[in-house]
């Protein structure tokens, strides 16, 4: 019943993980580049539009449920299965996610090195 | 890509190994959690090992924020899971585990999956600035 659970809990992972990568990636581009914006205004000022940026507050709300659902799957089933299992799937969800929300160019190339590093982390969890 | 962007990749990586294994082991002496015991649930932040985690935790998150201002999401991803490679590294030399040859097949997957990706661009999508950010950068530009 617990690996059941765990599942459940990396389902959620999965879910909550891609939404919270995506939302964050859209506030971070909206924001700019934070280095080059820290030098220009400072950090107070990078901070501040970071924290005010409604994409970010989605994300951080998104990735904290993946974080607890983290906890739970971790406290149900051991770390080389709920981690490996998150991140893999992670990877694939995210390139759907980005070519479809962000409007990313995801060539074959991309394509590629999702699907391996997927799989090659499937493989250390073995 | 400069020097800078390449240690933020960095930081990402390996902040999130040592985030993600503190973590484990804080979880791992609390034991299981259930639903009927929601306070000891909230309250398992309060453990030395889970709350230094996060701290590392929260360190991996400010890097990738900063790599996600510059870079595509699907590139600052399989770039930044060269983490595993080295935790399967550390398992092995510093840890002296035993690595199965299956795990090598993952790293080298994973080396090949980075690999592949880091030959490419690091931003292929056109994003604008907010609008006031971008006025108030150029107000401030010398």
């Amino acid at each position: 019943m617990k690996l059941l659970y765990a599942w459940g809990a990396v389902g959620c992972i999965v879910a909550t993980s891609t939404a919270g990568d995506v939302l964050l990636s859209r506030a971070m581009k909206q924001v700019g580049d934070v280095g080059e914006l820290r030098r220009r205004t400072g950090v107070v000022h990078v901070l501040g539009r970071i924290l005010r940026n409604p994409n970010f507050l989605l994300a951080i709300t998104a990735m904290a449920t993946a974080f607890y659902a983290m906890l739970f799957g971790l406290s149900w089933a051991d770390v080389s299965l709920v981690i490996p299992a998150s991140t893999s799937l992670t990877f694939v969800t995210n390139a759907f996610a980005a070519k479809i929300f962000l409007h990313e160019h995801v060539d074959h190339r991309r394509w590629v090195a999702a699907v391996l590093v997927a799989g090659g982390v499937i493989m250390l969890a073995l | 890509m400069t020097f800078r962007k390449y240690l933020v990749l960095m930081g990402v990586a390996v902040f999130a190994v040592i985030g993600d294994s503190l973590v484990s082991r804080g979880m791992k002496q609390t034991g299981g959690v259930t639903l009927h015991h929601m306070s000891g649930f909230l309250l398992v932040v309060l453990r030395p090992e889970v709350a230094l985690g996060v701290l590392f935790l929260i360190a991996f998150f400010a890097c990738y924020m900063a790599a996600l201002s510059w870079a595509d999401l699907t590139y600052v991803l399989p770039t930044t899971s060269v983490s595993f490679i080295f935790l399967t590294l550390v398992a092995k030399f510093i840890l002296h585990e035993n690595v199965t040859t299956t795990r090598w097949i993952g790293v080298l997957m994973i080396s090949a999956g980075i690999g592949f990706v880091t030959q490419g661009p690091a931003l292929t999508a056109h994003h604008e600035p907010e609008k006031h950010l971008a006025t108030a950068s150029a107000r401030t530009d010398p």
